[in-house]
């Protein structure tokens, strides 16, 4: 028994390969009952009424099974959808879909507990053992298998035949081209949209729910307002997609005029309402967090915090840049438009952005 | 017992197989494979039945789901959306949810099923890590792991993203914002993926067939892959009674292993159902439509991209110019792509790295116990801490919520700790390994404490030492040592450079660092010594009337 543990445990790095090996026929043996592995007799293995009666509850289990999934079948068709029932913790909820998970789910739990009570209970639990053989093929296995090889590599002639191997390699590594030059139509060649938003000078400031033009005295301080170009939804159905949505978002803000400390350009507020891009300068989000008393504006995603009374610098958070303002007036009759586009592309940054 | 089956009659039916496809030899080889039984196998076991759950229920979901943002207006049952304009994704899976019967069940399950998945793959590798199992023959497996995991969080992300509602949206806008953010071709992949602008028309599509087709295929092949060589390599065992690394101590296939393999099976399968039916997951319902000028407070992605959500939001600000022409931002490229690829190669290089410092090329079916590699424990949670704080990160604002704590405050600690507590954590957990070690040690060299003090004739006092059980012994003595490297010269004494010196030095320098506190390998012959007397002091405690307690004598010791 002493010798049963080797404890020369300091590993001994010049011999390379230390797992001793087995021949082939000991690894391919049936497995034996592993000595010297403690086991005890379970109630099942010594009393006839005790594996019966296990007998009977893994059956009990899988009879359960197939209860739950006639339930399943039958209220597919008898539950009507809309009835409504009440569950504790849940609330009130679908009867139909909380009846057909609930049985659907017992039905596939149940034979999963009776197969591995059959297992614990009645099937051999003597641990069994079976030899492992080392990876790696012996050395004249390994040694036929390279002369296969170069014997059908000879044959070949790949390696003499120099013009056949150079040409062969240059037609495999260039007939997939196809393939990546039909990946070139995935998307058209960028030209400039980034830099670009549908505002442009006298357009009318609309809101984003109800598209209606705004009045200055709309906006009461301490106001936020979120908006679009009066255009959007023309460009949305002309693009037929939402990407100028999400570009010319704009958020419209009023705070007492001695409050703002600086903007992006001269007088490019109105009485106090200032208007920035709602898109978040590190990787898009539109923002919506705005606090009153400080002027922050916090992006919800990673919490880039911007100060709107000071030309929306970035202040917190992960973005480096400032939201781009965008300078607003009244037309004649009194309603908010734009002086001019943005003067910088608004969102996150692009490789071609520069400065 | 055997004997008897042998004269029984071939079925003509297995006979009528077999003739044209001669299978027995195989079936005669595999049908008793002995596979090692602990409920830390289980784990991976639980990845790959929540795939086979995820091809079930994702082909029940490609029978309704639409893969298209053609605008439409919603007119099905839910009624709080009605009449409002969306893509026809976001209305068919709420046709899924409301008008499909079972429908809802379906989505359910396979969410569910999802974030088991992967959880269970991160668990699994984490298994793998602390007991060494990914040593030689294994690396490969480590390899097509570590595929798997990836490729199980690209399946994750693009199967998320398709219902466009308002939350997923926001997902694929932020991916959308890296991708732009790449230097030189940043705007060009943009379109690429998106077909143009964000969002376009075209990614829903796109993502669906990565997500239905693409990955799972992968996942598919790596997956088989990885069981043909858990199958041909044998599992890897725990040290124990009658375990060497030459055998494999366990349950055969049939019909043990077939019963309680296939029967987890069916109960991942109904938990996850009963989950499914019971528990909320992704009510896209409440989100609303995905439009890109909005987004919703408090906005989290699923668990398994939380580290990434972490590690942007605690970057900080750091953006560049170059020549005021181009813009170059590792506020975004390092958080979002340079910091996730370094943890996977780290994490792809680590067998080999490991194997390189100890110059360990043997093979290993016995598991190590995590305190036996010191080491390798503390690196393994040094890097769990570095997630586990990013994921934590990635819900500052739920922790600012939950604490009423400063969401800046909480942003500030994670920028430091990200630094100063992995260290921490390594340094505290090898010297709780080397503390384990020393207590094994004691075991092996005095026996165990039983708690029993006796005072002598003398008047003297001892602690009365047990011997260690027998069951116990093996796991006390796994452990091993490795060498320390001579630290090279860089000329030796004829003057001849010594080649590949810093390569040489290098490992000299980290085989030193890496067995750092390393105790000894007891001898034999002091173990010996050691647990006679412990059977010593147990039959002199007989002697004065005290019980030997419960555990079993070692008999292997000579007297």
């Amino acid at each position: 028994m002493t010798n049963e543990f080797d404890i020369n445990n300091t590993f001994d790095p010049d011999s390379e390969n230390q797992a001793p090996k087995v021949s082939k026929e000991v690894a391919t043996k049936l497995p034996t009952p592993a000595k010297g592995v403690d086991h005890y007799l379970r109630r099942t293995d010594t009393d006839p009424k005790a594996a019966k009666r296990a007998e009977r509850q893994v059956a009990a289990f899988f009879g359960a099974s197939s209860l739950f999934t006639l339930i399943f079948v039958v209220s597919f068709f008898a539950i009507p959808r809309e009835t409504k029932i009440a569950v504790s913790l849940i609330g009130v909820t679908s009867a139909q879909n909380i009846v057909l998970g609930t049985s659907f789910g017992l039905a596939i739990l149940f034979i999963g507990i009776g197969a591995i009570h059959w297992a614990k209970k009645l099937m051999p639990d003597v641990e069994m053992v079976q030899e492992r053989k080392e990876m790696k093929p012996s050395d004249e296995v390994q040694q036929e298998a390279l002369d296969a090889f170069r014997v059908g590599a000879t044959e070949s002639g790949v390696g003499q035949r120099k013009l056949i191997r150079r040409s062969l390699l240059g037609a495999l590594a260039l007939f997939p081209l196809p393939f990546v030059v039909m990946l070139r139509d995935l998307g058209p060649a960028p030209k400039g949209e980034l830099r670009k938003t549908a505002w442009q000078e006298d357009l009318h400031i609309v809101t984003d729910i109800t598209y209606a033009k705004i009045r200055p005295e709309d906006i009461p301080v301490g106001n936020l307002i979120s908006a679009m170009p009066e255009n959007i939804l023309e460009i949305q159905e002309e693009e037929g997609n939402l990407n100028e949505r999400g570009k010319s978002a704009i958020l419209l803000v009023r705070m007492r005029p001695e409050d703002i400390k600086s903007q992006q350009g001269p007088d490019w507020d109105y009485q106090g309402i200032v208007a920035y891009s709602k898109i978040c300068t590190h990787v898009g989000c539109p923002i919506a967090l705005y606090e009153q008393r400080t002027h922050h504006l916090l992006c919800p995603c990673h919490q880039s915090t911007f100060d709107l009374a000071d030309s929306g610098q970035p202040i917190f958070g992960p973005a480096a840049r400032r939201l781009p303002q965008l300078a607003i007036t009244v037309d004649e009759e009194g309603y908010l438009i734009a002086r001019q586009g943005f003067q910088e592309p608004i969102g996150p940054s692009f490789w071609e952005r520069g400065a | 017992m055997s004997n008897t089956t042998a004269n029984k009659k071939t079925p003509a039916a297995y006979n009528y197989v077999d003739s044209r496809v001669g299978f027995s030899a195989a079936l005669k080889r595999n049908l008793r494979k002995v596979f090692p039984d602990h409920w830390s196998f289980m784990l991976g076991e639980i990845a790959l039945y929540s795939f086979i759950i995820l091809l079930l229920t994702g082909t029940f979901l490609t029978l309704w789901y639409k893969p298209s943002m053609t605008e439409v207006i919603y007119n099905g049952s839910y009624i709080p959306l009605k009449g409002i304009p969306m893509s026809e994704a976001y209305a068919s899976t709420l046709e899924i949810s409301f008008d499909v019967r079972g429908g809802m069940l379906i989505r359910q399950i396979h969410h569910w099923a999802a974030l088991f998945f992967i959880a269970a793959m991160v668990v699994h590798l984490l298994r793998v890590f602390f007991t060494g199992a990914y040593r030689k023959p294994r690396e490969f497996n480590w390899l097509l792991g570590l595929g798997l995991l990836t490729l199980g969080l690209l399946a994750g992300f693009s199967g998320y993203s398709l219902p466009d509602d308002l939350l997923s949206g926001v997902g694929l806008k932020i991916a959308s914002g890296i991708v732009q953010a790449l230097p030189v071709i940043g705007t060009w992949a943009l379109y690429f993926l998106f077909g143009g602008e964000f969002p376009g028309t075209e990614v829903i599509s796109r993502l669906y067939s990565i997500h239905i087709l693409l990955l799972p295929g992968a996942i598919l092949a790596l997956v088989t892959a990885h069981l043909l060589l858990v199958w041909t390599q044998k599992h890897t065992q725990y040290p124990g009674p009658g375990r060497t690394e030459k055998n494999v101590v366990g349950y055969p296939l049939l019909p043990v292993y077939t019963a309680k393999a296939g029967g987890f099976f069916f109960i991942v399968f109904g938990v996850t159902t009963l989950l499914g039916a019971l528990v909320t997951i992704n009510p896209i319902w409440l989100y609303g439509p995905y439009t890109p000028d909005q987004v919703t407070a408090g906005s989290q992605p699923d668990w398994y991209i939380g580290f990434l959500e972490g590690s942007l939001r605690v970057m900080p600000a750091i953006e560049f110019n170059i020549f005021n022409t181009w813009t170059f931002s590792p506020n975004v490229l390092i958080p979002a792509l340079i910091l996730p690829g370094l943890m996977f190669a780290l994490m792809g290089a680590y067998p080999f790295l490991e194997s390189w410092i100890t110059g360990d090329k043997r093979e290993h079916n016995l598991l190590d116990r995590p305190r036996n590699a010191p080491t390798r424990t503390a690196l393994g949670t040094m890097s769990l801490s570095f997630y586990i704080l990013l994921w934590i990160g990635g819900g500052n604002d739920i922790v600012a919520m939950a604490f009423n704590m400063s969401i800046n405050a909480i942003t500030w600690f994670m920028r430091v700790a990200l630094i100063v507590v992995p260290p921490l954590v390594f340094i505290i957990t090898r010297r709780i390994c080397l503390g384990l070690q020393r207590n094994d040690l004691d075991k092996l060299l005095h026996g165990k404490e039983t708690g029993r003090i006796l005072r002598l004739p003398e008047g003297g006092f001892v602690e009365v030492h047990s011997p260690v059980s027998e069951a116990e012994l093996p796991k006390l003595l796994a452990r091993e040592t490795y060498p320390v490297w001579e630290l090279p010269q860089k000329v030796d004494a004829n003057g001849i450079k010594t080649p590949k010196y810093r390569r040489q030095l290098m490992k000299a320098k980290l085989s030193a660092w890496w067995t750092k506190g390393d105790l000894p390998i007891p001898t034999m012959k002091e173990i010996q010594s050691g647990q006679h007397h412990a059977h010593e002091a147990l039959e002199q405690a007989h002697e004065f009337g005290v019980e030997p307690g419960k555990e079993e004598i070692v008999t292997s010791t000579n007297h």
